[in-house]
């Protein structure tokens, strides 16, 4: 009985004061939905943008020629020539903790198929190459072990070169490449990484780096070698004793004068995530002070009405209506109208993510914590303004309350 | 059955105070119809709230059924007034926007009453104060004055309370219709409950038995009524 009350009093009330309610639930759906929305987008730019870092390979770092530059990138970087074969089997040999390591050159080259041609970046490598970046194959398979020995004229094309040479989803293990005018047997093709930009892997073709250091390139240099830790708590040792066996190995005392650099993935992740995180950052002080506009107008709404709601309550004791019962219907508003704004807000800020998604590149991530920090303030904006008053109005006299101003 | 002793009530406003009542003492038996007259602003609002256990006296002491006023807690207030007393407010307090019969109603929140025999009782109140059966659903802010006057009287006497207060029930009434209440609470006097009202007008002090005067917060006069 005292529950039904408690429910009736309580959608009576809501729904005889419409304004009033309404005016809350939006508040408290403003904040809610657009702290989720905001957030959404912003973790979804981040996990994008780690997502395609972590797509070269786990635990990967790379050593490249040229000077160590701190911070800042390296103009140099990657054209000196001081990285050799033998700098490769000493990491190889010396190095403890690594899973694989692969030495690459690489250089553009003009390349033609039967019927098409087009311009990309030759990389020249090693099986290993293949689990130290994360190379998945779509048909065939990739460079072996005997090809790379035997300096095969094989060749193992991205999904976007295969498109670009052969066309769309076409199967050219078989068919022939030129490149630099000498014929390359397609063996493979890799599956799409749905990288962008500079240095795409799926425009890269790759050939056994034996064949590209004698067809191609002409020299014993190698442009980087990719070394794949065992697992991230033992990147720092790799990379350290990677730097003391290549100064060793070049007669460097003075680190600051290195012929090479180092960088790991975690670096570049985080000077990404880093420009990601402000954007977050952003978007969520935007949907911190639409929670904050929110809660004010929950607020106004409930501090404008106190008086006629006080009066109410006076009312309300006068007829013999116990305290607990008072509270209880006022903080089951408070709540109602908090519940109501919450599951609106959360669906619209959903909505409103699904949307981003749909009508744009980015695939934004709901994140749990930003609804329950949305939800947690409005909730706790609505019930303390809804119910902290009416609350004091209960502990006055009947009179005190019917005659407050 | 109602006794009060040397009752003071002083309202403080800032620095301004005013005296309300000034040490007023008399005794109510049960089942007796008093009506309590005097000028405007002499104090029968204030001492009315005190009997109806709405309001404390500043000083004195207020026994009901033998038990004194002030010493009882709010959850025992809160339950005098639900089951012993029913009030009509000087400005009848209605809910707003709500209906006549949920105002009418509104004393039997969270009791056993069930919502069936809640709307029975409600009519029945309604009805016995001369309210037109086509006002019962409409809201209690677009009702005439002398409208919303019958609905808080239909209120107070919902919980069929022993004492009824009543605060100038008939203020805003027609000759006619304020013979309906008057014969209403003479009815329910003859009943056995306890009634006290305050008033303007000779006529309706008339049907009580007893009229206690009061001037500038103490008790002029209380006499039989001829
Ligand atoms: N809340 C209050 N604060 C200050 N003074 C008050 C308050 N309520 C009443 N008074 C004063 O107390 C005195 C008695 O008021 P009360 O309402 O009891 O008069 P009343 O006899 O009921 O008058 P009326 O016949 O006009 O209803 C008046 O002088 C009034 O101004
Ligand atoms: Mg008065």
């Amino acid at each position: 009985m005292i529950i039904r009350d408690i429910f009736q009093e309580t959608f009576y009330s809501l729904s005889a004061n419409k304004i009033r309610s309404g005016l809350t639930i939006l508040g408290i759906v403003i904040g809610i939905a657009s702290v989720i929305a905001m957030v959404a987008i912003g973790q979804g730019a981040q996990a994008s943008i780690s997502s395609k870092i972590q797509a070269i390979g786990s635990n990967l770092i790379m050593v490249r020629p040229g000077a160590q530059k701190s911070g800042g990138v390296s103009g140099g970087a990657g054209s000196a020539q001081t990285l050799t074969l033998e700098d490769v089997a000493a990491i190889k040999s010396e190095v403890k903790n690594i899973k694989a390591v692969a030495p690459e050159v690489s250089r553009r080259y003009q390349i033609t198929a039967k019927s098409a041609n087009t311009n990309t970046q030759i990389t020249g490598t090693v099986p290993d190459y293949q689990a130290v970046r994360s190379v998945s194959m779509d048909l065939g398979s990739f460079i072996t072990e005997y090809q790379a020995k035997a300096s095969a004229k094989v060749a193992v094309l991205g999904s976007a070169s295969r498109d670009e040479l052969f066309g769309t989803n076409a199967n050219p293990i078989g068919e022939k490449i030129r490149i630099n005018n000498i014929d390359f047997d397609v063996i493979g093709v890799t599956k799409s990484k749905g990288g962008s930009g500079f240095n795409n892997p799926d425009e890269a073709i790759y050939v056994p780096l034996s064949s590209a250091q004698s067809y191609l390139i002409g020299n014993k240099y190698v442009s980087s070698i990719s070394v794949a830790a065992s697992s991230q708590e033992m990147m720092t040792a790799v990379q350290n004793q990677i730097t003391d066996l290549l100064l060793k190995r070049h007669n460097i005392t003075d680190a600051s004068s290195a012929d090479f650099s180092l960088m790991n993935q975690t670096d570049i992740i985080e000077t990404a995530s880093s420009v990601t995180g402000t954007l977050t950052i952003l978007l969520a002080s935007i949907a911190g002070i639409s929670l904050l506009v929110g809660g004010i107008g929950i607020m106004n709404m409930m501090l404008t009405t106190v008086t006629e709601r006080t009066r109410e309550i006076g009312l309300r004791k006068a007829v013999g209506i116990k305290k607990i019962y008072i509270n209880m219907q006022f903080l089951a508003e408070a709540v109602a109208l908090t519940f109501l704004g919450g599951v609106l807000g959360i669906l619209i800020g959903w909505a409103a993510s699904l949307l981003v998604s749909k009508f744009s590149t980015l695939t934004t991530q709901i994140s749990p914590n930003s609804i329950f920090l949305a939800v947690g303030v409005s909730a706790a904006v609505g019930i303390v303004f809804g119910f902290y008053p009416a609350r004091r109005a209960a502990n006055l006299s009947p009179m005190e309350a019917l005659r407050y101003e | 059955m109602i006794e009060c002793r040397n009752l003071k009530k002083i309202y403080t406003n800032g620095d301004v105070e005013t005296a309300a009542l000034g040490g007023v003492s008399f005794r109510v038996e049960k089942g007796e119809f008093v009506s309590i007259i005097g000028p405007s602003g002499s104090g029968k609002s204030t001492l009315m709230h005190i009997l109806g256990a709405l309001d404390v006296p500043t000083s004195g002491q207020y026994f009901l059924d033998g038990k004194e006023v002030s010493q009882l807690n709010d959850d025992e207030l809160s339950e005098l007034r639900r089951e012993r007393i029913g009030f009509v407010f000087q400005a009848f307090n209605l809910l707003p926007r709500t209906t006549v019969l949920r105002n009418v109603t509104l004393p039997l929140l969270y009791s056993k009453t069930s919502l069936k025999e809640r709307e029975k009782k409600a009519r029945q109140c309604l009805r016995y104060v001369g309210m037109e059966e086509s006002k019962f659903y409409n809201m209690s802010n677009q009702l005439s004055g002398g409208q919303m006057q019958r609905v808080a009287i239909a209120r107070s006497l919902i919980n069929d309370p022993a004492i009824i207060l009543a605060d100038e029930p008939t203020g805003n009434l027609d000759t006619k219709t304020s013979q309906i209440v008057m014969k209403a609470f003479q009815e329910l006097n003859h009943k056995g409950h306890t009634i006290i009202l305050i008033t303007h007008e000779p006529d309706i002090a008339k049907y009580a038995q007893r009229i206690i005067s009061i001037r500038d917060g103490r008790i002029e006069s209380d006499r039989r009524s001829s």
